[in-house]
């Protein structure tokens, strides 16, 4: 579906992209994760076909998109960062508009349903909430029935239940084997429909691979609350202290605990609020990113 | 084609701000100034003596093609581009060329459809004389004057920077060449050395035509082809600029 080698997009003086290796295989939802200014819209827009890359090879769907002709657009369905839907149409106006532009195209009233816009469908756009716009962006994406689809931080701005809504919708899209190329700078999002996340960090993808793979080779975290007063042995190694909180790190957790809560038993002491967790993708992210912001 | 114009149509009635500048304003204005001078005789360039409605009814003619044509389209291809609308356009199937023509054909459509009512009232209301002897001459006119002002809305809009700032320059290019072409103020009262600098102007030279076409006294077919080959070449020029300058990313993040 998508190769792209050595890719590399310098504005001026500024490289945002720089050098890229990415292949994404049909019927798959992969997602682009990195903080603002990390490449991420720059490496989708040069796929989109928009940005003509400063050097190296990207192919999708078998052809240049720099090049690509009418037949090849109404293989793609693309919700950009941030445009507006023509404000004076209704959802379904603006779902039919757009409908037309492609050979074959999906009911609009299975769309409409589809992104929740039921009781919005006579609406003008203009009047629709930020949230409800955003479905309609993604709606129309979708109208054209393309096989791959782009979508850029599609959940920006969105509240935590419309979030969920949105990820179901994406979640049906894989059941219907389209292939989806996501941005997004949550990591939740991430998590929950990604097959695969790229991390991107000053232009760079620093790690790749499954969200489950991504956070294999970091360690557990054990987290717990220590009086004031109780001074924890050095040979458990802590590795973070604020307000009381230890956190101790390990890729054996079992044997820590068992050393731990033996420990805290002989002594009388309180672990309180004492976790062990699995590492997370943001546990992940938040290595990979110390040092930039956002 | 078909498809692209009905949306377009669409938006174009629902727009508060196209209906007025395009449609409501220009008839506002020709019955303001045939109310007020309808009556009064005013001289031309070569000396003729015309009613005021006479002279009135071309010049609001040659103002409401433009707004609909030039004003409005300006403006609204700026809000498109810079509300991210013809970015977004560009990764679906539909042809440029399909896009181009649904804009022009839109307001080519409004155009006719203002200057049929224009003409209508002048014609019943105001009892302006309509010569059917130049009816040719009038639509090659309003043919060549739609295409010149649609390819200048096409060339200025690329210059204009920001959806606020896209009403202000489209004024700031058409009310001086109104007023400098006589479309408000009767010419005898225009400096001739002012006439002269509006004869470069397609404004005044659209109205030249119309002015032929609407005068009573035209005898012939009333064909100005000096007046619409300047139109025309102001036409091919935005054309080249228009080009080679489009942009479909908005300017403004």
């Amino acid at each position: 579906m998508i190769t792209v080698e050595g890719l590399r997009k310098t504005y001026g003086q500024h490289e945002a992209v720089r050098g890229i290796d990415l292949e994404v295989q049909a019927g798959e939802i992969f997602a682009f994760l990195g903080p603002n200014g990390a490449g991420k819209t720059t490496t989708v827009e040069i796929l989109e076909g928009y940005r003509h890359p400063t050097a190296g090879k990207v192919e999708v769907l078998g052809a240049d998109p720099a090049r690509a002709d009418r037949a090849w657009r109404a293989r793609i369905g693309v919700m950009l960062q941030s445009w507006q839907v023509e404000p004076a149409l209704t959802v379904r106006e603006s779902l039919r508009q757009f409908a037309g532009y492609y050979p074959r195209s999906l009911p609009v009233e299975d769309v409409v349903r589809l992104v929740g816009l039921e009781e919005q469908g006579d609406t003008r756009a203009g009047r629709l909430s930020g949230g409800q716009q955003r479905r309609l962006d993604l709606g129309i994406a979708l109208v054209g029935d393309p096989e791959l689809l782009f979508l850029d931080e599609p959940t920006t701005g969105f509240d935590p239940a419309a979030r969920r809504v949105a990820w179901q919708i994406i979640s049906t899209l894989r059941d219907a084997g389209k292939t989806v190329l996501l941005t997004t700078h949550y990591l939740d999002e991430a998590q929950a429909l990604a097959d695969r996340v790229a991390i991107l960090v000053d232009g760079r993808i620093r790690t790749e691979g499954p969200p489950e793979s991504l956070v294999a080779g970091h360690a557990t975290r054990i987290t717990f609350r220590l009086a004031d007063s109780v001074e924890l042995p050095a040979r458990f190694e802590p590795t973070a202290m604020a307000d009381g909180r230890v956190e101790l790190h390990s890729h054996e957790p079992l044997p820590v605990v068992y050393a731990l809560t033996a420990w805290a038993v002989e002594n009388g002491v309180d672990l309180a609020d004492l976790q062990v967790r699995r590492p997370s993708l943001e546990d992940v992210y938040l290595d990979l990113t110390a040092g930039t912001h956002g | 084609m078909r498809h692209q114009f009905r949306y377009d149509w669409k938006v174009f009635w629902r727009s508060p701000s196209s209906v007025f500048f395009a449609f409501v304003l220009p008839i506002m204005f020709l019955i303001i100034f045939v109310t007020v001078f309808g009556n009064q005789r005013m001289e031309l360039a070569d000396g003729e003596l015309v009613r005021g409605s006479t002279y009135y009814l071309p010049a609001i003619v040659t103002l409401g093609l433009i707004q609909s044509t030039f004003a409005n389209q300006a403006v609204s291809l700026t809000a498109s581009r810079e509300r991210g609308l013809l970015k977004r356009l560009r990764t679906t199937p539909l042809p440029t060329s399909t896009f181009m023509a649904g804009r022009l054909i839109t307001s080519a459509a409004a155009a006719i459809l203002l200057v049929v009512v224009l003409t209508a009232i002048g014609r019943f209301v105001y009892g302006v004389a309509v010569p059917t002897t130049t009816i040719a001459a009038g639509l090659l006119a309003l043919v060549v004057g739609t295409f010149t002002f649609s390819a200048l809305a096409f060339a200025v809009s690329t210059a204009i920077p920001s959806q606020d700032a896209a009403v202000p320059i489209t004024n700031a290019v058409t009310l001086p060449l109104y007023f400098i072409s006589g479309v408000f103020i009767p010419q005898e009262l225009i400096p001739s050395g002012v006439r002269e600098v509006a004869q470069v102007f397609p404004v005044k030279r659209l109205y030249d035509a119309f002015l032929t076409v609407f005068d009573p006294a035209t005898s012939g077919a009333g064909l100005e082809l000096t007046d619409l080959g300047i139109v025309a070449a102001w036409g091919l020029a935005a054309t080249t600029v228009a080009i080679s300058t489009f942009r479909w990313a908005p300017r403004t993040a």
